[in-house]
């Protein structure tokens, strides 16, 4: 009789895990019961030491990282030198008119404003905030980035207002015979 | 770490004398000290002294864990349903209503359920829990099968009980009659009995219709 006892339900049954009322598997059950399970082993419980050591690590790579990026900007040199590029001729641009273009190939969208009658200037088109594409307000004599409304000065590319903090990259420029030359880019520095 | 299968919790009520001893050592138990998690219920006061000792049949499909909207009960892989999870248990009460049989204990000062965990510091090593260990009369017990079946000729241990439409099994054992003894223990079979001593109306509704009529 006992043995049979232990044979229907005896304690080593138990061992497997709860079961749900119905008795069905835990794969028939709806997914709340799969969410909230009652066995220890199944819930995600995270312990002190386990969050100690998740903030511990995680600091610790962000500070790493933080030196990797100063190493590495002071190892790394001079970009080379790029060769000079016709993107656009005088006369396609009126005063106060912009237009797009790459340089190097395959670059970032730039962006050429013609400023005076023998003035151009041209920046990387990305905001330094969020990379959203700069537009020129050349009466105002600003670029504007209508995300967040960051200003930037359309003859230096510094920052003026809102959210951006560093220059747009500047592209250098040179008009001869009526054709405008890209030279070379400064990349902003912080 | 788990508690060992070898030893096993058998309760045998009607070896129950109500010396209270089991209460009394129940509030030395380190993980719950200064709370006594057993009641000791009077069978029928009125009539006989005989008294019953509860503690947590530790079920394998808890209903206090199930009826828990806050996540906060949980079971181990040794099958013990541990006291509510202190961070999570929001007072509820939905568990001390849903047991079947009356284990899980409010303590409203702490906003916390707490409820017999077979004294996990001591079982989890071997040692008896604080209950067993005292009772004089072994109403209580906590050994192995074989040393029961020794001890208890006339007895045999079940651990399956019926709850309405759902039947329990628990990790605990009821020690009942080998010969007589059912294969089940209906939990709510005397709910229905006429009550000794009390007028107490099983259906309020009929008593309500009863009336509206004269």
């Amino acid at each position: 009789m006992m043995q049979s006892q232990r044979e229907a339900g005896g304690p080593q049954d138990l061992d497997h895990g709860t079961v749900p009322p119905d008795g069905r598997p835990l794969a028939d059950q709806p997914k709340w019961r799969q969410d909230f399970p009652i066995d220890v082993a199944q819930d995600e419980y995270v312990s002190r030491r386990e969050l100690v050591k998740f903030i511990v690590l995680t600091s610790a790579a962000l500070t790493v990282g933080q030196f990797w990026i100063v190493l590495k900007r002071s190892f790394s040199g001079q970009p080379a030198r790029l060769a000079g590029e016709r993107i656009a001729s005088v006369d396609e641009l009126s005063v106060g008119g912009a237009r797009t273009f790459t340089y190097p190939e395959g670059s970032t969208p730039r962006l050429l404003v013609r400023t005076g009658a023998t003035t151009f200037v041209a920046y990387d088109q990305q905001c330094t905030h969020l990379l959203c594409p700069v537009v020129p307000a050349v009466e105002l004599g600003r670029l504007h980035c209508p995300c967040h409304h960051g200003w930037f000065d359309l003859h230096t590319g510094q920052p003026l207002e809102g959210p951006p903090q560093r220059p747009l990259p500047k592209v250098l420029l040179e008009v001869r015979e009526g054709i405008v030359y890209a030279t070379g880019v400064e990349e902003s520095a912080t | 770490m788990p508690a060992p299968d070898a030893l096993e919790f058998f309760i045998d009520p009607g070896r129950c004398i109500g010396c209270q001893a089991c209460i009394q050592a129940c509030t030395e138990c380190d993980t719950h000290k200064g709370q006594s998690m057993i009641q000791l219920d009077y069978v029928n006061r009125g009539h006989s002294t005989q008294t019953a000792p509860v503690v947590c049949m530790h079920c394998d499909s808890p209903t206090c864990a199930e009826v828990c909207p806050a996540d906060a009960i949980k079971r181990t892989e040794d099958g013990i349903v541990h006291t509510a999870q202190v961070p999570r248990c929001i007072a509820c009460n939905n568990c001390v209503l849903a047991c079947p049989f009356g284990v899980p204990k409010m303590q409203t000062r702490m906003n916390l359920m707490m409820k017999c965990d077979m004294c996990y510091d001591r079982t989890s090593v071997g040692l008896k829990p604080w209950c067993a260990s005292v009772c004089p009369s072994q109403a209580l017990a906590f050994g192995t099968r074989e040393e029961m079946a020794r001890l208890r000729p006339h007895a045999k241990p079940v651990n399956a009980f019926q709850f309405g439409l759902q039947t329990i099994r628990t990790k605990v054992n009821m020690m009942v009659p080998r010969d007589a003894g059912p294969e089940i223990v209906d939990v709510t079979a005397a709910m229905h009995e006429p009550t000794i001593g009390h007028e107490i109306l099983d259906d309020v509704f009929d008593d309500i219709s009863d009336g509206g009529d004269a």
